[in-house]
């Protein structure tokens, strides 16, 4: 049977792995090839890295520390973050990430999906999508509006019709990464989660909010969602992945045991 | 050495890399000669079956492939690297492929909504047969798996191991002696996916 996945999220600033509420105070918590050897050797399914301040300041990807991760495991990672072309895509590719993430690059420039797909093939192109919920069900029939540049920009595109249409466009995986739950470790939304999920026809995985493995189980269970990013809950120690697996495990939702 | 065959069919740093992991010297070449004179070959690849068949015939290595098969070198197809060996992919109405194994490339159609298309992910394979690939990995060990299509042989003969997705179970493994493709990405696959490459690396 085809397992859920755990995929731990490092968020990169300046070669570190840092963690901040709705992008705001970031802390601290090591090493980028550290973490993601000690996830690997937990037994995490695959792992995203954003680098988070690589648009903002307007330059390229740290290609190196791609090329770092990609000695240190051997299990799939994607990367996003700072990907402004084709060439940019090639390059990470080559440093040896299996999945390119792009979000705001995306909404500004659709035709970005289509051509990373038919030069790499879909499976390597996810799209990362930050909704938020919003009132104007008129304007916004899903009831969440898609946000851009760490949830700074409204882009008054409708959540759901962006989902379908970046399928339409060639994406072979979705990130939903709820604005409202990121970073609070309250669970994941789930009926956002649940919405997507249902109504496209490649894998969905469940973003923001992730603080016990309960949360895990009811984004699995209840949202239909393949896979779920985590951070903060295991970057502080307080959970491990084997906790989470079994936990998992124990209330039926299949996980990889060995590893 | 170990050619792992470069036909622009996606990347191969991953499979690189995994060779570099177990200190096994591999070389990322097109070149007929290197992989015609080659102690092994590994046919990796991604992507779309017409595409791919395109590029292997501009660079002259369909009948290289099979000579390297035909004449008996230990050779790894590896997800589009082992569709490709199968007569005929059902990709854009019909790809005529290799032909080195009898039967077709089929298409995930689940009967569940739910269940995604590509496949990704990683899901267990049920060892049909003793194989040295599988010496040292427990029955029903989990591999990564991300494609649309699986093969389809006509002869159970060719089938060395199975997975069960969106209402099918399809072989994951197939091959025969030393001629051997995955459906899945050992090189992807953590601790278990690098012990089948050493596996492979065994095979006489």
């Amino acid at each position: 049977m085809l397992t859920k996945r755990i995929i731990p999220c490092l968020d990169i600033r300046d070669k570190r792995v840092t963690k901040g509420v709705k992008f705001q105070n970031n802390i601290d918590l090591g090493d980028p090839i550290e973490l993601a050897s000690k996830y690997y050797e937990d037994g995490c399914d695959e792992l995203v890295f954003y680098d988070i301040t690589a648009s903002a300041e307007q330059r390229q990807i740290d290609i190196d520390m791609v090329a770092e991760v990609a000695k240190a495991i051997r299990i799939p990672f994607a990367v996003g973050g700072g990907i402004a072309s084709v060439d940019d895509m090639s390059r990470v590719l080559l440093a040896g990430a299996e999945k390119i993430s792009v979000n705001s690059l995306a909404v500004k420039q659709p035709d970005i999906i289509s051509e990373g797909a038919r030069a790499f093939g879909s499976q390597c192109i996810v799209l990362g999508m930050d909704p938020v919920a919003v009132d104007d069900t008129e304007r916004f029939p899903s009831g969440y509006e898609i946000t851009t540049r760490g949830f700074r920009e409204r882009t008054g595109i409708d959540a759901l019709e962006w989902a379908k249409r970046a399928v339409d466009l060639g994406v072979g995986e979705i990130v939903v990464n709820s604005v409202d739950a990121d970073g609070t470790r309250q669970g994941f939304e789930i009926n956002l989660t649940r919405m997507i999920a249902e109504n496209v026809s490649v894998p969905v995985v469940a973003s923001g909010g992730a603080g016990c493995a309960d949360h895990l189980v009811k984004v699995f269970k209840e949202a239909y969602a393949d896979a779920a990013i985590i951070a903060g809950m295991i970057h502080t120690g307080e959970y491990t992945i084997p906790d989470i697996k079994r936990d998992l495990d124990l209330a039926g939702v299949p996980v990889r045991k060995q590893w | 050495m170990i050619a792992i065959v470069d036909y622009k069919a996606g990347n191969l740093t991953s499979v690189r890399l995994a060779f570099q992991a177990l200190n096994i010297d591999a070389e990322v070449t097109s070149l007929p000669e290197k992989i015609l004179s080659a102690e092994r070959v590994v046919f990796p690849g991604v992507g779309a079956a017409g595409a791919a068949m395109n590029r292997l015939n501009e660079l002259g290595l369909t009948e290289v492939l099979k000579e390297v098969v035909n004449k008996g070198t230990p050779f790894l197809g590896i997800c589009l690297g082992a569709q490709i060996l199968l007569e005929q992919s059902k990709e854009d109405n019909g790809i005529a492929c290799l032909g080195l194994i009898p039967g077709t490339v089929e298409l995930f159609r689940p009967p569940d909504p739910l269940d995604k298309v590509p496949q990704m992910g990683w899901n267990s394979v049920a060892q049909c047969k003793p194989h040295p690939l599988f010496d040292g990995i427990e029955d029903e060990s989990e591999f990564y798996f991300v494609h649309s299509y699986y093969p389809a042989p006509s002869d159970n003969e060719w089938v060395l191991g199975r997975t069960s997705y969106a209402g099918v179970s399809f072989s994951s493994v197939i091959g025969r002696n030393n001629f051997v493709a995955t459906q899945f990405h050992p090189e992807k696959s953590g601790r278990v996916g690098l012990k089948m490459l050493e596996n492979f690396c065994k095979l006489k």
